[in-house]
């Protein structure tokens, strides 16, 4: 499934510079170390973190999006920096498990 | 033997938001080399890492990437306050972070860690009051 087929899903994009990348597996976590210890690449990664470093991060793991979860809001830098850099930001008006769980039944 | 391509980048110690900006600038310029995406995501990540280090714990400092020709060397210098127990640095967890930095997403102890796990020699160099020289190699 590729990111912009997820906002036909009931997801949305707050930024998609790059809506064709593909999904394969979701990562889901706050601390960024730990992300960047673990995410792997073409993860959705869920998250409630939404500044201006989970867009590093979201790069340098190479992450096909970020999914910010219970309807946490996006500042404009950081809209503007993902943009930027080419980084999918979706939204989930979900919990984090409740839109992993969701992610789980789009993509089996 | 051709010279190693260089690069050099001041991190800037006041600018947590701006962090990175050295790690992911190089990814992009070692893409256009079309070095392998596992070499260059561990080697951005280590580096992203250390610019963190270096913002919360010593007022930024210098990185240096080093392209040779069978390996990559990336080296960060700083002149903080050193870091009085490397061996306890180096556990997963530990960590001196602010509640602030906490609310940013860091300080979860796992900073050096994943600068060693993700690279293939690391050597930390530090002296209390004067500053903290980290290098890893990455083999190609």
């Amino acid at each position: 499934m590729t990111v912009s087929e997820l906002t036909q899903n009931g997801l949305t994009a707050l930024t998609l510079p790059d809506g064709d990348r593909s999904i394969e597996g979701v990562y889901m976590g706050d601390l960024l170390s730990w992300v960047m210890g673990n995410a792997s690449t073409d993860n959705a990664w869920i998250t409630i973190m939404s500044n201006l470093n989970v867009v590093a991060v979201a790069v340098l793991t190479d992450v096909s999006c970020v999914i910010l979860a219970e309807g946490v809001e996006l500042p404009a830098d950081v809209k503007a920096q993902a943009e930027a850099k080419g980084v999918n930001i979706l939204t989930s008006e979900l919990p984090s498990y409740e839109t992993a769980v969701k992610l789980y039944e789009l993509l089996r | 033997m051709p010279e190693p391509l260089v690069f050099h980048f001041d991190v800037d110690g006041n600018d947590f938001t701006s962090a990175g900006t050295a790690s992911v600038t190089v990814k992009k310029n070692l893409r256009q080399l079309g070095l392998p995406s596992e070499v260059i995501k561990k080697l951005s990540i280590a580096m992203y890492e250390g610019e963190i280090n270096m913002v919360i714990h010593a007022d930024g400092g210098t990185a240096d990437v080093i392209v040779g020709e069978s390996y990559i060397d990336i080296i960060l210098a700083d002149h903080g306050p050193g870091i009085p127990n490397v061996e306890l640095a180096m556990q997963e967890g530990y960590s001196t972070a602010t509640a602030q930095i906490h609310s940013l997403g860091f300080g979860a102890g796992m900073g050096l860690p994943n600068m060693k796990r993700y690279s293939d020699e690391m050597t930390i160099d530090t002296r209390l009051n004067e500053g903290t020289t980290v290098k890893m190699r990455i083999y190609l």
